[in-house]
């Protein structure tokens, strides 16, 4: 059993390669290369896996019918349901809750809080999780959250940036709502005690994020959405909200009448089922990153899979931006044992600098994620200066030392604790050589579409964070997603609760949408070979799936 | 006419599963792992997530985030002929050729419920939520199971003299897996503490951000609402040039 040696983490043949760019890194200190115009932008988009062809197709049945999304999404809502409508007997109520909340992240955690604060009681109230609570992207956000509130900033200016960030698509009403209750939203943070990065002076800590003119990204080290979310959870907690965890939604029940009534749940472990009634629900479930979409690594927790969105449309929600995928330039190419996962964009804010195989700087280092993410492609398969790991992957360097070079030692370990730690944990030593890196699968930019209120198209249905579809346009900046579930977590939360306080007496329960929807599905010719939502990834080897019988 | 690959397939090819994409006969280097006392035969270099998955287990539990943020996957190992009981991260850890490894599930802990608004930025005060801080007998077992490396027993003797900064501090990295909790003698719940006392530094112990304070006035009072319909109303058109328009800030 010879092993591949290694010398402070890397093989050989990377060891000389890094000494490449050792020598070119003085000069490239004080140079950057210029951010692209518009037309060159839009040349290296080309080569974007969101834009490249073959990746998407149309919809062939439901309210979206005709529009195009990633054909991995598209198999999902092109598929039969997990359960036919005879096997569930919905008569026997198991939770009857005011508000269900699908989802315990960030969105669905705050959405709770947010509705019990609007007098909704807490044990009127029921946050349901796949894994535990917690298990979701929010924990792993490491770069921050953006609000404008330095002097020479303004929400109008966030505002611009996210604009053009998301191709002019977002949907005003609802990106104002983002931007104008973001300075609110790291005010309620202070007040349940977040630990955000501060100045000696009380000030917070504010640096670039990619596409923005404005410093405004505030951080929490690089644990920044592990620590907004574990205060909000410790604080949920407090108020005795009760949660189930290991219980994903497998459905959503309707009235018949198109308004949304509860879900079916299913227990992960027994695998029975058990029926919640709510005047609304919250769907607070997440993206699909699980989906490995083209093929691409993810930095994606274990139960990103698309279920919420599947459950909506099949209830009659419709979607906006649902074809648009954000892939982040820097998911870790090496080594092997944690591809895919996620180098924050507060590296290169802080001055790490994307370099190719000739020690040459050849990107605007902030470039909107897209832009960045293409030029990383063209510079390892066009230009060929790429950097082959052992596994056959090709990357980019990521040029850390930099970061240390010109914000003095000990930067990294103080602003980047998790980073380092990870590195760490494979001989490599980010202060002193650099990372490898290439574009991995990162953020569902849209999904089901979503109002200033949080409401879906559909009566009692509200969606928060990730979910939602409307509020990024085409692409997602840095920064927004943790706020989006914050901001949208509390509105929904709060609007739901309105809601509830003057909807009538919940109607019937049925799953007469998804009889239908399966009906639709036959009509369109499509075969019962598919079934949604997946739930969790299947990543058991060939070998050991080849052997395996039924017999329990 | 053999056609040429596009860029995205050529992408796909190299971006491979290092579980579900290999074959076995392409693995040149194999290690030996025991999983909950069974052998396996994985890959070297996988993680001991990754290679459990490859011997063929599907998580329900001790699988989350998969990137060392959750804390869902703590794992206690062995090796063949030593006493060292090592404390890791499954999705974090390389797998070595004779480890015996179990994955721990979440212990049931107590958390002491509290109103943050209504608290006393005392020395005293995680005392009183949490008495058992008392029972520390200094063993240091606590520090020795932290897979984030931190040191649990320093900020433990930190709380327990009422100092919220250096536990906060101390304790920040904490991604909350339990098993200081678990191995504790004494039985206390380190990361709910750590979490008690990061609430109160972060509330009590900081000065407030006046910046911050004079946005949410100037929101308050309307300064940016005509400004607002001029933007709402704006074309793709006059957004993009306002868009190019914009200023960025020096450096």
């Amino acid at each position: 059993m010879s092993e591949v040696k290694y010398i402070k983490g890397y093989p050989e043949y990377m060891r000389e390669l890094i000494d490449v760019v050792n020598k070119t890194r003085i000069k490239r200190k004080d140079y950057s290369p210029p951010a692209m115009s518009k037309e060159e932008r839009q040349d290296v988009l080309k080569l974007h896996p969101d834009y490249a062809p073959g990746g998407k197709r149309k919809i062939s049945i439901g309210q979206n019918k005709g529009d195009i999304g990633p054909n991995e999404v598209v198999d999902l809502l092109e598929a039969y349901p997990l359960v036919e409508d005879e096997e569930i007997d919905l008569s026997a109520v198991d939770y009857d809750a005011e508000i269900l909340i699908i989802g315990g992240g960030l969105a669905g955690t705050s959405a709770a809080i947010w509705a019990n604060n609007q007098g909704v009681p807490a044990e009127k109230i029921l946050l349901v999780n796949k894994l535990r609570h917690g298990d979701a992207n929010s924990i792993m956000a490491e770069g921050g959250t953006q609000a404008a509130d330095r002097p020479n900033d303004s929400p109008l200016i966030h505002y611009l940036d996210a604009m053009g960030g998301g191709h002019f698509a977002n949907k005003p009403e609802v990106l104002k709502a983002l931007v104008e209750d973001a300075p609110y939203i790291m005010h309620w943070l202070l007040d349940l005690g977040a630990m955000i990065d501060r100045e000696e002076n009380g000030e917070f800590t504010e640096k670039w994020g990619g596409g923005t003119c404005r410093r405004r990204m505030h951080a929490c080290r690089d644990y920044t959405g592990l620590e907004e979310f574990r205060v909000i959870r410790d604080e949920f907690r407090n108020r005795k909200i009760p949660s189930l965890e290991f219980f994903p939604a497998i459905e959503l029940l309707t009235d018949g009448e198109g308004r949304v009534t509860g879900a079916v749940l299913c227990n992960l472990e027994t695998s029975e089922y058990e029926i919640v009634k709510a005047k609304a629900t919250i769907l607070a479930t997440g993206g699909f990153g699980r989906l490995h979409i083209r093929g691409f690594p993810t930095t994606n927790h274990y139960g990103a899979t698309c279920d919420g969105v599947v459950l909506a449309y099949r209830a009659g929600a419709k979607l906006k931006d649902a074809d648009t995928v954000q892939y982040h330039p820097t998911g870790a190419a090496f080594p092997p044992q944690i591809i895919g996962l996620l180098l924050t964009e507060k590296l290169r804010s802080m001055g790490a600098q994307p370099v190719n195989k000739d020690g040459e700087a050849f990107v605007f280092p902030l470039e909107p994620r897209d832009v960045e993410a293409a030029s990383f492609i063209r510079e390892c398969y066009v230009r060929n200066k790429g950097v082959p790991t052992p596994t056959g992957m090709i990357g980019i360097w990521l040029d850390t030392p930099l970061i240390e070079m010109k914000n003095g030692e000990g930067t990294i370990e103080k602003a980047f604790p998790g980073m380092k730690r990870m590195f760490e944990r494979f001989d490599i030593d980010m202060r002193k050589d650099p990372v490898l890196v290439f574009p991995t699968l990162h953020y569902q930019n849209g999904g089901v579409e979503t109002d200033p209120e949080g409401r879906s198209t559909v009566e009692g249905l509200f969606v928060a964070g990730e979910i939602s579809g409307g509020v990024h346009g085409k692409n997602r900046l840095m920064g927004n997603s943790t706020l989006d579930c914050m901001v949208f977590g509390r509105i929904s939360g709060i609007y739901a609760a309105e809601y509830v306080k003057k909807a009538k007496r919940k109607g019937k329960s049925s799953l007469e949408h998804v009889k239908k929807y399966a009906n639709m599905l036959q009509e369109a010719g499509i075969k019962p070979e598919r079934k949604a939502p997946i739930l969790l990834p299947d990543y058991r080897g060939k070998a050991a799936l080849a052997r395996m019988i039924d017999v329990f | 006419m053999k056609e040429k690959k596009s860029i995205m397939d050529r992408i796909a090819e190299s971006n491979k599963s290092v579980t579900t994409g290999i074959d076995e006969k392409d693995i040149k280097h194999w290690v030996k792992i025991h999983v909950m006392g069974k052998a396996y035969k994985v890959p070297a270099g996988l993680t001991i997530m990754q290679a459990m998955e490859f011997a063929g287990y599907r998580f329900i539990r001790s699988a989350g985030c998969r990137a060392g943020f959750c804390g869902a996957c703590a794992t206690i190992y062995r090796k063949a002929g030593e006493y060292k009981l090592h404390a890791v991260m499954a999705c974090q850890t390389r797998v070595e050729d004779g480890m015996f490894l179990v994955q721990i599930p979440f212990a049931p802990a107590d958390k002491a419920i509290y109103d943050i608004n209504q608290q006393k930025y005392h020395v005293g005060t995680l005392l009183k939520y949490y008495p058992e801080l008392a029972r520390c007998v200094s063993c240091n077992t606590c520090t020795k199971s932290c897979p984030q490396d931190l040191e649990v027993m320093d900020y433990i003797q930190d709380a327990i003299k009422g100092d919220f900064k250096a536990v906060a501090q101390e304790s920040f990295d904490c991604i909350q897996c339990g098993l200081c909790a678990v191995r504790c003698p004494a039985e206390i719940v380190q990361y709910h503490i750590a979490q008690l006392a990061r609430r109160m530094f972060g509330r009590y112990g900081c000065q407030e951000p006046e910046h911050l304070n004079t946005r949410l006035k100037e929101i308050e009072k309307g300064k940016y609402d005509d400004a607002w319909d001029k933007f709402l109303k704006a074309n793709i058109k006059e957004l993009e040039k306002m868009y190019a328009a914009r200023e960025r800030e020096p450096d």
